[in-house]
């Protein structure tokens, strides 16, 4: 991949993380380039979320460096933060207000003055269905509705580099749909967009560019066709079962080699 | 292909985000009124306990030429008001411990560390919502004090001086409270851990005075944040002067309880979590 530093809205490199004995990433180099959506994949327990965790700034790294919109996530995260706008996999709402003065809490510290505010509010809560609900206290919506929710929370503040975690987990077609559509249309207003899923259908319709993330490192990297092409597969999910499984089964890789494609 | 517009560091504008937070912690309080008139049951009953049920008889051990019963009752109500504002004082700041707990395990506090605030403005908008919480619940209590007879005796500038003396001690004890939820695994030790506070206010001379105390029990007594607190208050209250060097005690452990809080808080706001 060729790009300057500054085409890099993610540069990660020979990231490490371990928990206690276990060594989560062991060596992780990814790059994204400012304005594309790249899906992350990876088994359970791979590492995704905990990756997404250190480029927002929520774990230390052991090793290697990370950069986020330019900035270092251990040396700059003031600017890292201001930079972005995170999803994360478990639901970051305040269950105990309403979806619109959870959004503009948002707005408040983003510091959008108060006609902005409203305005982007409404905007999202109508981009993503929500507006019905609005006024009632999250604590009593659905988990579907949270999500989305979560995700306009997310979106208040325009983030240049936005990081959804399964984004699109526990939700329905139509809403998996309208998530679909905010994702593209944000990439296409400019944003860079790093999701993780295990809809590959997903990843392959939305991502520009897929990174397997296995056994700590990246396993493979390239355009969804790229992928496909390589490993003689019809679907994202065969790439997924050949690479993440090489040992066992019936499709398995005769080449375990790391596969890397650009 | 796009080209990225470096960010440029966001000015943190710490005063307007805590009064952010403030808003929200109001919000949150006035919607659920469980968690805050459940902190305020514990003074109105204790109040109604000590000066009906054990008043008659302690008011007159507390109060020399005292006669049990009524009198005594009386004497007691005088005696013990002023710990029981501290009570009101002591639930609200335990209180923040549970939303402190509630945000950190709930993910919205994941959401604001990825968020350019401060901790201060996170962390600091519950602690003055607390404050807020806790000057209604003293004017409450104070209230029911008042209609079972107590007659304070402070002028303008003693009222002012109480305000700004009960505030800032539940600014204190409220970070310490911050820094107990935001250690706890749960939101149900969370409620556990600060009910050591609830012992400190007994263990003062809050309700006796500590000349009667065993040697050892009165150390305590008197080596600890309620005791001069007290004293404080009371005087205040009933218009005298304080003591200045009770004063200062007084303010003293407020200044430390709310540094060592503080700074406790901070560092776990930063901690690692999931
Ligand atoms: N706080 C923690 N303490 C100990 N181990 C952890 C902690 N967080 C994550 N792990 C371990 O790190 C590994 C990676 O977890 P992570 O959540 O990043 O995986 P993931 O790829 O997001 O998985 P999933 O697809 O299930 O969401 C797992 O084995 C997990 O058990
Ligand atoms: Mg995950």
């Amino acid at each position: 991949m060729t790009g300057t530093t500054t085409d890099l809205a993610v540069d990660v490199r020979g990231l490490r993380k371990s928990y206690g004995d276990q060594q989560v990433l062991d060596g992780v180099d990814l790059a994204v380039r400012a304005g594309t959506v790249t899906a992350l994949l990876g088994p359970n327990g791979a590492g995704k979320t905990t990756v997404v965790g250190i480029l927002s700034t929520l774990l230390a790294l052991d090793g290697g460096t990370a950069r986020v919109a330019g900035h270092d996530v251990v040396t700059q995260p003031g600017a890292v933060r201001a930079a972005i706008g995170v999803t994360g996999q478990t639901s970051a709402v305040d269950d105990l207000l309403t979806g619109v003065e959870n959004l503009r809490l948002m707005a408040s510290l983003h510091h959008l003055g108060r006609r902005e505010g409203r305005e982007r509010v409404d905007a999202l809560l109508a981009q993503l269905g929500l507006t019905d609900a609005a006024r009632k206290p999250v604590a009593t919506w659905s988990g579907g509705m949270r999500r989305k929710l979560d995700l306009a929370m997310t979106l208040v503040g325009s983030p240049s580099v936005v990081f959804l975690d399964e984004p699109t987990t526990g939700l329905d077609p139509r809403s998996r749909r309208t998530l679909r559509d905010e994702v593209r249309a944000l990439s296409a207003a400019g944003t860079t967009i790093l999701l993780t899923t295990q809809y590959l259908e997903e990843a392959d319709q939305l991502a520009d560019r897929v990174a397997v993330l296995d056994g700590g490192r990246i396993v493979a990297e390239g355009t969804p066709a790229e992928l496909k092409s390589a490993h003689g597969a019809s679907s994202l999910d065969d790439v997924f079962l050949r690479l993440t499984e090489p040992s066992t089964g019936p499709t398995a890789d005769p080449d375990p080699t790391t596969q890397e494609v650009a | 292909m796009t080209t990225l517009t470096l960010t440029p560091t966001a000015h943190a504008r710490p005063v307007t985000d805590t009064l952010t937070m403030l808003r929200r912690n109001l919000l949150r309080a006035a919607r659920y009124p469980g968690l805050t008139s459940f902190t305020l049951a514990i003074p109105v009953l204790l109040l109604l306990l000590f000066v009906f049920v054990f008043g008659g008889t302690i008011g007159a051990g507390v109060m020399p030429g005292v006669d049990p019963g009524a009198d005594g009752r009386a004497a007691y109500l005088d005696y013990i008001t002023p710990t029981i504002l501290l009570f009101a004082v002591v639930g609200a700041a335990q209180s923040v411990a549970i939303t402190a707990a509630m945000d950190a395990t709930g993910g919205i506090m994941a959401r604001f560390k990825t968020m350019a605030i401060s901790p201060g403005s996170v962390l600091g908008g519950p602690v003055l919502g607390t404050v807020v919480q806790a000057l209604v619940a003293v004017a409450v209590v104070l209230g029911l004090a008042v209609a079972l007879g107590y007659r304070p005796g402070a002028g303008p500038l003693g009222w002012l001086a109480l305000t700004g003396l009960l505030a800032l001690v539940t600014f204190a004890f409220s970070w310490l409270c911050v820094a107990m939820g935001l250690s706890a695994r749960s939101v149900e030790t969370a409620s556990n851990t600060p009910m050591i506070l609830t012992a400190l206010p007994f263990l003062s001379s809050g309700f006796v005075p500590v000349e009667t105390m065993p040697a050892g029990v009165r150390w305590f007594a008197e080596h600890q944040p309620f005791t001069p607190i007290i004293e404080t208050t009371r005087s205040l209250l009933t218009g005298a002067s304080p003591d200045v060097s009770t004063t200062l005690q007084a303010v003293g452990w407020c200044v430390l309880v709310g540094a060592v809080g503080y700074a406790r808080s901070r560092s776990l706001y930063r901690r690692e979590r999931r």
